[in-house]
């Protein structure tokens, strides 16, 4: 439990220190922009009661909104990648992983729930942040594209992170 | 009650997500200029659209009374047409300085003759005394200051071009306000004058307009040029200052002449100091 506490606690500080030094002066011609802070998110505990993830997602959003100047833009995207992952989860998960401290990470999980379960909640939480972002549906393709490209950014970066983490049978 | 609660608890993950949705969307509302300033805008322009529409509707209703007033109006403007196409006819503005008490009086007249290339160039009008035009009255044009009627026979009157050796102008800097007289000077080019007797520590910037002061025939505050080189210096203690003429004498079609009302009692007593001196 205390170890689940100190490793969550430490993911967050990395990775919105990552995302904010690091990953803001990445991308490609304003096309693709990585977010993989919102690994955080995912990798919090399968059990974590849904009010603790709302707020948690909510801090998450505003410390990087703080950094990127765009107050509540990452917060709703948070939100709603929190709503999306509880949706997920349910759909997917037997009822006894509910109560679980189990890290959904793979090594822990099969690398296939896995891989849906970072590439659907990405498109999930990108989709709400750059509509918000863009605040129009003047020249959707665009933004739509700019979704897609970013998508596809931000998941090879967390599939990175993950195989950074990976640890075989850690069950 | 209980019902509801269940269904809150049961939902709990919408409702959760509902509300902090609604904060954070709340904040990129507030928060952010563009997306308030769009946010304000897409209400506009539902409202304006429906405004546009029953407008739409209703100026079909008034069709009858726009077309009466426009036939109307047609009529008042061939009248005055009229009155500019006589050829006789003079055409005078007049500018009330409450402040000062002063009336200046235009007449709009034509050119009817114009040189530029000769060392003393003069120019011809197509109004004269009879139109009110006496010796020694300013001239301006819409770009700027044209010159001083020299003669004046009845239909006709001739202007000492600002583009004479002997033309002087007072004219003054747009900063610093200080005063001097503006002149062809030695040069050929009907873009350029000189103004002189500018005091040495009067600072000077580069594209600083030149205006009339008002102490000679010409209202104050009319614009005669731009300052393109400062500080060319007289060998004494004065600035020659090169100005960019506003004037367009080339292609001079309609000019003003300033009929100053207090001009001769200005005279007169200013007269009365070199009689005393």
């Amino acid at each position: 439990m205390a170890k689940v506490f100190s490793y969550n606690i430490a993911r967050f500080f990395a990775l919105v220190v990552l995302q904010v030094f690091l990953f803001k002066n990445i991308g490609y011609y304003n096309l693709a922009t990585p977010f993989p802070y919102i690994l955080f998110l995912l990798l919090l505990p399968v059990g974590i009661p849904n009010f603790i993830l709302y707020c948690l997602a909510f801090i998450t959003g505003i410390t990087v909104d703080a950094f990127y100047d765009t107050l509540g833009v990452n917060a709703a995207a948070c939100i709603a990648l929190a709503w999306g992952r509880i949706t997920f989860l349910r759909v997917t998960l037997q009822t006894d992983h509910y109560e679980s401290y189990m890290t959904p990470l793979w090594g822990t999980v099969p690398f296939r729930w896995y891989f849906l379960y970072v590439v659907v909640l990405t498109t999930f939480h990108h989709l709400v942040l750059f509509l918000l972002e863009a605040f129009t549906f003047h020249q959707f393709h665009y933004t739509l594209i700019r979704i897609l490209l970013s998508c596809i950014f931000t998941v090879i970066i967390i599939l990175l992170f993950s195989l950074l983490f990976y640890r075989k049978k850690q069950r | 009650m209980k019902n509801l609660w269940l269904i809150l608890t049961k939902y709990n993950a919408f409702f959760l997500f509902i509300i902090f949705f609604g904060l954070a969307f709340y904040l990129v509302i507030k928060n952010n200029s563009f997306q308030r300033a769009s946010a304000v805008n897409s209400s506009n322009q539902l409202v304006g659209t429906a405004y546009a529409r029953i407008n739409a509707w209703k100026s079909y209703l008034h069709l009858a009374d726009e077309n009466a007033l426009l036939a109307e109006e047609n009529a008042t403007l061939r009248e005055r047409l009229q009155q500019f196409t006589m050829p006789d006819s003079v055409v005078r503005g007049t500018v009330r300085d409450s402040a000062r008490g002063i009336q200046y009086h235009y007449i709009v007249a034509k050119v009817t003759n114009n040189s530029i290339h000769q060392k003393n160039n003069y120019i011809t009008l197509d109004k004269g005394r009879k139109h009110g035009i006496e010796k020694g009255m300013g001239v301006i044009s819409s770009s700027g200051i044209v010159g001083i009627v020299l003669n004046v026979s009845e239909h006709f009157s001739t202007v000492q071009s600002l583009l004479h050796s002997e033309t002087r102008i007072s004219a003054e800097l747009e900063d610093s306000h200080a005063f001097g007289s503006l002149m062809w000077g030695d040069n050929y080019d009907a873009r350029m004058g000189i103004l002189r007797d500018i005091p040495n520590h009067v600072k000077v910037r580069e594209g600083e307009h030149v205006y009339t002061s008002g102490f000679s025939l010409f209202p104050p505050g009319i614009l005669a040029g731009r300052v393109i080189e400062t500080g060319v210096s007289g060998g004494d203690s004065f600035l020659d200052i090169r100005v960019e003429l506003s004037t367009q004498f080339h292609n001079l079609q309609q000019v003003y002449v300033v009929h100053d009302l207090l001009a001769k009692e200005k005279e007169a007593l200013e007269a009365q100091n070199d009689d005393n001196g």
